[in-house]
């Protein structure tokens, strides 16, 4: 039985459209994916199964039905009816959607209240229920705290737990799990795989993961610049693509690459017994006691191979990185460099070390200074050349990242890809022999990670720097990384070459990393 | 995107001031200081448009000479402001630690008392005249500016561009022009728009205490002041510089607030 049916469905904001002639269709209990990358028009399209596009955005043209209502044609006040009881929806960011003011409780009696005639001490009951159903052990302390005790995860879980309570026919699901790591990804959907099951709740899952398509819906629908591409059984799709969009989607996904031969040349980067501690929350008149981000960490990088750092959040991989380039001090332990001991060099004693090392940001837009153009960013780390020389420097690593002429463009006016470009370009352009990655391609989309990754394995190939390459994202390190090290709380549970890791994990937590990686084979 | 209606209001008033402030620097109907024993407290009329005063001067030509003085101390004073406020509020800020504490506590001290009230006793010491009240202003005001800047640069610092750039080699004193105080100007300038009324007013309090510019030199302040035996007889000597000082706060304020819509980004529509 069909439960929404979304027919020649187009969107505009004024002139522009948004969305053309979108159709498709979920069955009660199903799980029906809309993939695409940003700007497809999938947030849109969902939203407007909600009636809730945001101002400036309108219908212009098409049919949405959802079990025997017409959305489109629906009045404000039948359209809330609608919305909690009939259709739910879980946004990405859980601490953005949820109100850091009201306690749990309060937000989850919310929609109770508002849709059922249920007493207070019933609305209680159920809320308590359903905590205890998700795993959360003592719901009484939980309704009373505030979203910001949580972690991601648990938001998301506490959110998607409050819209099931009023048991949806459809739930809209959008990006639910971008923001988490792949272990908490994992747990937070197969939550959500249980709860829609035993409500019977059908679900559209918004998501731009095709691994996750594989393994959670049994439709799928790919969507680009508004319109579909292709629609069918997610198998289908992933196997026999029809389109040669999907198929480009599909040859995106990071492959591993040949092996490499263990090296046994002297180490350029060295760490010994690191250690490095998140200093405790000052109050008043004590400092609470820090704990170890980093505990004990002994790896060494060699010149011209990429060293993987892969755990889940919290796991210590970044203090790491930011360690190894003395962005934060070490609480014990020695880093050397080239063979010197650079854990306390300071001032002229850190210059070399500095000139040799070089980071690539997770996030574009907060690595590159707003205020300065493209030429000048670029420029930064070779500022001691003569100003001919510099933007010689300059050109020629651009051209080499395939923004050639880019100099005198602002970073807001590039798209999030080339700001990535920018950011590799400024930390290639003097040289280095030494890179620390940290997660440089999980903002971006998936044929521009590809096409990051295969540029940065690219340039580590041509200007041979050692490389220490962070990252949750386990099939992106498959396929660059020469070594692979997990990481723990703060400990490394487990090192070597990327195909024993791979292939034959000795660690129980590389095993649950690896198994909850979404991968196309499990379809 | 135009400025509102309220907007054009203030633009207006404060483009008058601004006129007739640029012009008194270079003709007014007459001496402003010229005294006229046989002109003395004449009501408006055609040979003088706004009156004369006890002293027989031009009450027109007054007002005139005093937009300009009490302009040009605001806007020094202004400057001074964001100049000291900036200073210590990117060290403050960009230092952290025990510098931070020290100097925002000292910070706090003096924004605990109204700007009027400490630029009343910094005049004291400092003495009266156009130097020590523009100092004493810019002390004054600077504080709320070293606030603003301190909270901006905070967020500043944990970008990674400040990362990165320490990363290239950059010197900290070069990460703090180049990469921290272009980025922590914009709220300054806001701040600076509505901070040019706030000192104005205070300006003209001082000289009506006669702690701001000594007699016989015009301004607002000192002719409000100097009017008081003579509001029930000769009222417009009252009337016509309070009317002036409320004109322009009202320019000031209704421009200041069509700026802050206009430079908040969530007012920016597709």
């Amino acid at each position: 039985m069909t439960l929404l049916t979304v027919s020649g469905l187009h969107l505009a904001a004024g002139a522009r459209p948004i969305v053309r002639d979108v159709g498709f269709g979920v069955a009660a209990g199903e799980i029906v994916a809309l993939v695409g990358e940003s700007g497809s028009g999938k947030t849109m399209a969902a939203r407007a199964v909600m009636g809730l596009l945001p101002p400036g955005i309108a219908r212009t043209a098409g049919r949405i039905d959802f079990a025997g209502h017409d959305i489109a044609a629906a009045t404000g006040k039948q359209l809330r009816a609608l919305r909690g009881p009939e259709i739910g929806m879980v946004f990405q960011e859980p601490m953005v959607s949820l109100n850091p003011a009201l306690t749990i409780g309060a937000q989850m009696a919310e929609g109770l209240a508002l849709h059922t005639g249920a007493s207070r001490a019933e609305i209680g009951d159920r809320c308590r229920a359903m905590l205890a159903r998700i795993g959360i052990g003592d719901p009484e302390r939980c309704l009373k705290a505030h979203p910001h005790q949580f972690s991601g995860g648990m938001r998301q879980r506490i959110m998607l737990a409050s819209v099931m309570l009023l048991r949806p026919k459809l739930l809209i699901a959008d990006e639910p799990t971008t923001a988490l790591d792949t272990l908490t990804q994992r747990d937070v959907l197969d939550l959500m795989v249980e709860l829609t099951r035993e409500a019977g709740t059908a679900v559209l899952l918004i998501t731009h993961n095709l691994g996750l398509v594989a393994n959670y819906a049994q439709h799928a629908v790919v969507m680009r610049q508004g319109q579909v591409v292709e629609q069918g059984r997610s198998a289908d799709i992933l196997h026999r693509p029809q389109q040669p969009y999907t198929r480009a989607l599909i040859d995106a996904l990071p492959r591993r690459g040949p092996p490499s031969l263990p090296r046994f040349a002297a180490p350029l980067v060295t760490a010994r017994n690191l250690s490095v501690a998140h200093p405790g929350q000052q109050s008043l008149f004590r400092r609470r006691p820090a704990h170890l981000a980093v505990d004990d960490v002994t790896l060494t990088v060699h010149d011209g191979e990429i060293v993987a750092v892969v755990g889940g959040s919290g796991s210590g991989k970044t203090t790491l990185g930011r360690a190894l380039l003395r962005l934060l001090p070490a609480a014990g332990g020695s880093i050397g460099f080239a063979g010197q001991d650079i854990t306390a060099a300071r001032g002229r004693a850190l210059r070399p070390f500095r000139a040799a090392s070089q980071m690539v940001f997770q996030d574009p837009h907060s690595s590159l200074n707003p205020r300065h153009d493209i030429g000048r960013i670029v420029a930064e780390p070779v500022q001691r050349l003569a100003a001919a020389e510099r933007a010689r420097a300059v050109a020629r690593i651009l051209d080499e990242v395939g923004l050639a002429g880019y100099e005198r463009r602002l970073p807001h006016e590039l798209s999030g890809g080339q700001r990535q470009r920018v950011a590799i370009a400024r930390a290639v352009v003097a040289r280095p022999r030494f890179v620390v990655a940290d997660e440089p391609v999980s903002a971006l989309d998936m044929t521009i990670q590809q096409q990051i990754l295969a540029l940065f394995k690219d340039l580590q190939t041509r200007h041979g720097f050692a490389c220490l390459f962070i990252s949750h994202d386990l099939a992106a390190v498959e396929q660059i990384a020469d070594r692979v090290v997990v990481m723990e709380k703060g400990r490394i549970v487990e090192a070597g070459l990327r195909d024993d890791v791979f292939d034959r994990p000795q660690h129980d937590y590389t095993r649950r990393l690896l198994a909850a990686t979404p991968l196309l084979a499990a379809a | 995107m135009r400025l509102s209606a309220n907007a054009a209001i203030g633009a207006g008033l404060v483009g008058l001031l601004a006129l007739a402030a640029i012009v008194a620097t270079v003709w007014t109907p007459y001496d402003p200081l010229a005294l006229s024993l046989t002109q003395r407290l004449r009501p408006p009329s055609a040979l003088h448009w706004l009156g004369t005063d006890e002293f027989g001067r031009d009450v027109a030509s007054r007002l005139m000479a005093g937009a300009s003085a009490g302009a040009g101390i605001a806007l020094m004073a202004v400057a001074v402001a964001v100049a000291g406020g900036l200073a210590i509020g990117l060290v403050a800020g960009f230092l952290r630690g025990w510098t931070d504490r020290v100097l925002m506590g000292l910070n706090d001290a003096l924004l605990a008392f109204p700007g009027v009230l400490l630029a009343l006793g910094l005049t004291v010491v400092m003495g009266s005249g156009r130097e020590g009240v523009v100092l004493a202003l810019g002390f004054a005001y600077a504080p709320s500016v070293a606030r603003i800047v301190r909270g901006t640069v905070l967020s500043i610092r944990e970008r990674e561009f400040i990362e990165a750039a320490r990363l290239c080699g950059t010197a900290e004193w070069r990460i703090l022009t180049a990469h921290v105080m272009p980025n922590a100007l914009a709220p300054v300038i806001v701040l600076a728009t509505s901070m040019f009324g706030w000192v104005l007013l205070a300006e003209s309090s001082l000289s009506f205490l006669g702690l701001g510019l000594p007699p016989p030199s015009p301004s607002w302040g000192n002719m409000l002041a100097a009017s008081r035996p003579y509001l029930a007889s000769a009222p417009w000597l009252g009337i016509l510089p309070g009317l002036c000082i409320a004109l322009t706060l009202l320019g000031v304020n209704l421009l200041g607030d069509g700026l802050r819509d206009r430079l908040d980004p969530r007012m920016v529509r597709a």
